[in-house]
């Protein structure tokens, strides 16, 4: 229910995609993420992209994380 | 010859023979060996270790060796974690009927080059050959026997509060390239297995230091079975950081595809050191010096509190136990 | 790894820990649902770093820990019948069923695999076209589109041999289930990331609305699970629970709709008996009938004993919320991965597996 690891789409090839992550490449289905695509991060679980990941949203986590970190620092 | 191995081959007969002397005795030949004497005679003194491992690895041909190097290199790290010279390993095959004989060829060869490389040489030998499904391709068990030198004094029993724990570096490299080749688990990396000789190392860092107190070779069940290992037998404590323990790229993101965590991933080339404080660095600095100890680095140390129990500082801050593993390590879904 | 390792700095991780201390000022119980949640909290550690206001409990999100004897039973029994290979997620291995587990089958004979993914199952169907393979489905809704999709593929490619065991469980109405009896006491709930990222945010909007607790859905390295326990403890103390997203890089409010759209073309909604818990409605997947052919239920009958727990297992009350392995009389006595009892220490990421592997210097 809960492994999904963010895989970068390197290839694309009709309903699969060749992905890597630190070096290990894997094939994955696309199948349920069709708008993927090359250079994009996929979730991947058990074999399959079930999201793409948004980039942006991932920049606001971080800034909003930084945030918190710096204004903490404060007190 | 033929192109496979038959029960023939194993019966003792012309075939046994002929596998012994075209396949075997020309590679691995000694003058011990050659004799072909029912045991191997030899003159030896002073305190000797002994030691036996069976190989059954599957599959037996994996990125950066196969079952043979694996065969010698084990046994020849079992004797090295005691602080002995290996001298003369023995080596008795289990072949399956239908093996093919092109890849038991491959397999003596890398057994030669793994047997030159940490200097020791087969002495004795056995091969049978069992009924098609009776074995799975190839079983190796190898024994060892070396010498220790006079004042060393190595043992999983000896470590002392304020030990430095040290690492030769990077973990899980071949537990994760075997299991890129298992079915379902496949994908494609770089990486291979770090399986290899590591008595040389051993004894370069003996050279410079008289206080290693311990050695292991963390192979099935990882790091963290190995340092639970020692904590028990020397009834201490030990304290690691995570984020001192070196693991390559490729394991970490092959670990986290599998759900698994790196310290319990098998090693077949990678040892633990631990010594006195006074000598860590020096040691450190000897073995960063050996090819299979290039990434070696402090680790942790050893306690007088929780006895018998491993700590990690995680790479988020919090400590938390790190057992032994349990079971095995399957890849999960959650 | 990008994505992975920015969320796992420990400065941050110490700065949202003083940021969640400052704000939590009156006790609340947080259930983490999934069990991916619990293997995380534990192994780095999130459970000192929150103040001892903060409680945790685990949840039924644990797909083999809430798997019943007697479906588990069946797939061991199943594994017995001659010409069988189970595939199977590492996963289910090691769990006891009432006299066995498929582990032990495997001992004893049956053709038992580990695979990875469900498109390794019906490589293996291709493969052994003598053979019958049966796909042991388990898992949330994470999972469940992928077991479709394969059972889609085996459709498409003819395959007359593949066989999935429904035993796929849904989330929103077993938290549902677990309000209703209010045993738990809960204040909020960290949400299941992946399965949100399947079924979207609203279908956990009947929790803060009907029930008042708060709700954030959370990803899985250790600063997303920080931040949401901080959000929670943030609503809970303004008294507004919401459905709120903390996980928005992987987690749309809509979700994946291709992937449900493949869920409901290939399953049905049915009831489903809980571990634990007992049955739960529409709370189940089973395969529709225009697949039948596919389904393990409809093709195959195995006899079964009756099915039974073992006696002192608390694993029901943990998944349930209403304990801590820490309370049960077996746990690391009699329990032990080595020789487990309850599904909860022998699943990777059953709360008492990962408490038992990764607990704190003050548990020793």
């Amino acid at each position: 229910m809960c492994l999904a690891i963010p895989v970068r789409i390197v290839s694309i090839d009709g309903d699969e995609a060749e992905t890597e992550i630190g070096g290990v490449r894997r094939r994955v289905s696309i199948a349920f993420t069709p708008e993927a695509k090359v250079g994009d991060y996929v979730l991947l679980h058990t074999g399959y992209a079930i999201g793409v990941v948004d980039e942006a949203e991932a920049e606001e986590t971080l800034k909003l994380l930084e945030e918190i970190a710096s204004l903490s620092e404060v007190h | 010859m033929d192109d496979t191995i038959l029960l023939a081959h194993g019966s003792g007969g012309k075939l046994s023979h002929e596998l012994v002397e075209r396949t075997f005795l020309p590679f691995l030949a000694n003058p011990t060996l050659n004799k072909l004497d029912d045991s191997a005679v030899f003159e030896a003194s002073g305190r000797l270790a002994f030691t036996t491992d069976g190989y059954v690895v599957n599959p037996i041909f994996f990125p950066g060796g196969d079952i043979g190097k694996l065969a010698v290199c084990g046994t020849v790290n079992d004797l090295a974690m005691n602080g002995a010279k290996p001298l003369y390993l023995s080596l008795s095959a289990i072949i399956e009927e239908g093996f093919l004989l092109r890849e038991l060829q491959r397999i003596v060869q890398s057994i030669r080059k793994a047997a030159e490389e940490a200097g020791v040489s087969i002495i004795a030998g056995d091969t049978k050959v069992v009924n098609r499904g009776q074995a799975d391709k190839l079983f190796i068990t190898t024994s060892g026997v070396g010498i220790v030198p006079p004042a060393v004094d190595i043992s999983g029993a000896n470590a002392r509060a304020g030990d430095k724990v040290l690492l030769s570096g990077t973990i899980g490299d071949h537990g994760i390239a075997i299991m890129s080749q298992r079915e379902g688990l496949k994908f494609s990396m770089t990486l291979r297995s770090d399986c290899a000789p590591l008595n040389r190392l051993v004894s370069q860092m003996v050279e410079v230091s008289s206080r290693i107190h311990c050695l292991r070779d963390p192979t099935r069940g990882g790091l963290a079975t190995s340092l639970n290992e020692l904590a028990l037998q020397s009834n201490v404590g030990i304290v690691i950081e995570e984020a001192k323990i070196p693991v390559k790229e490729e394991v970490k993101a092959a670990c986290e595809l599998l759900g698994l965590d790196p310290i319990y991933v098998a090693n077949e080339g990678k040892l633990v050191a631990i010594v006195d404080p006074a000598d860590a660095d020096k040691i450190l600095a000897r073995m960063k010096k050996n090819r299979y100890g290039r990434d070696a680095a402090v680790i942790g140390e050893i306690t007088s509190e929780h006895q018998g129990k491993v700590m990690m500082k995680t790479r988020l801050g919090p400590s938390r136990i790190v057992d032994m593993l349990s079971g095995e390590l399957l890849p999960r879904i959650c | 790894m990008k994505f992975i390792d920015e969320y796992q700095d420990n400065k941050l991780a110490k700065a949202l820990a003083r940021r969640i201390a400052q704000h939590s000022l009156k006790t609340v119980r947080l259930m983490e649902f999934c069990g991916g949640h619990t293997h995380a909290i534990l192994r780095y550690g999130i459970r000192q770093l929150v103040p001892k206001a903060v409680e945790l409990r685990s949840g039924p999100g644990c797909p083999v820990c809430v798997t019943a004897s007697a479906d588990l039973d069946k797939a061991i029994a199943l594994a017995h019948l001659p010409g069988v290979i189970i595939t199977t997620f590492g996963d289910m291995i090691r769990v006891p069923g009432s006299y066995s587990s498929l582990q032990k089958a495997k001992a004893e004979g049956a053709d038992v695999r580990v695979v990875y993914s469900t498109i390794d199952a019906v490589e293996i169907a291709k493969g052994n076209p003598q053979k019958s393979v049966i796909f042991i489905g388990i898992g949330f809704e994470t999972t469940a589109p992928t077991i479709a999709a394969s059972i889609l593929k085996a459709q498409q490619e003819r395959i007359r041999n593949f066989y999935v065991l429904s035993l796929n469980k849904l989330t929103p109405p077993v938290m549902k289930a677990l309000l209703d009896s209010g045993e738990a006491k809960l204040d909020g709930i960290v949400c299941p990331g992946h399965v949100s990222v399947i079924i979207g945010s609203h279908p956990y909007e009947f929790i803060p609305r009907d029930y008042g607790v708060a709700c954030v859905i959370s990803g899985f390295e250790p600063l997303d699970i920080m931040l949401c326990i901080d959000k929670l403890v943030e609503q809970i103390e303004r008294g507004e629970p919401k459905v709120e997203i903390a996980y928005p890089r992987g987690v749309k409010p809509e979700g994946n709709k291709k992937a449900r759209q493949l869920m409901e073309d290939v399953f049905q909604i049915s009831e489903a008996n809980w571990r634990g818990i007992g049955v739960v409605p529409q709370s189940g997947l089973k395969v529709r009938g225009k697949y039948e052919q596919f389904d393990a239920d409809k093709v195959f009958s195995v006899s079964l004993k009756p099915s039974k727990e073992p006696k002192g297992c608390r694993c029901g009350d943990i998944i349930r919320g209403t304990a801590t392995p820490l309370e049960c009389q077996l746990f690391k006595k009699l329990c032990t991965p080595e020789s487990p009892v309850g599904p909860c220490m022998v699943s990777n990421e059953g709360a008492c597996a990962a408490y038992y592997q990764y607990g704190a210097a003050d548990d020793l």
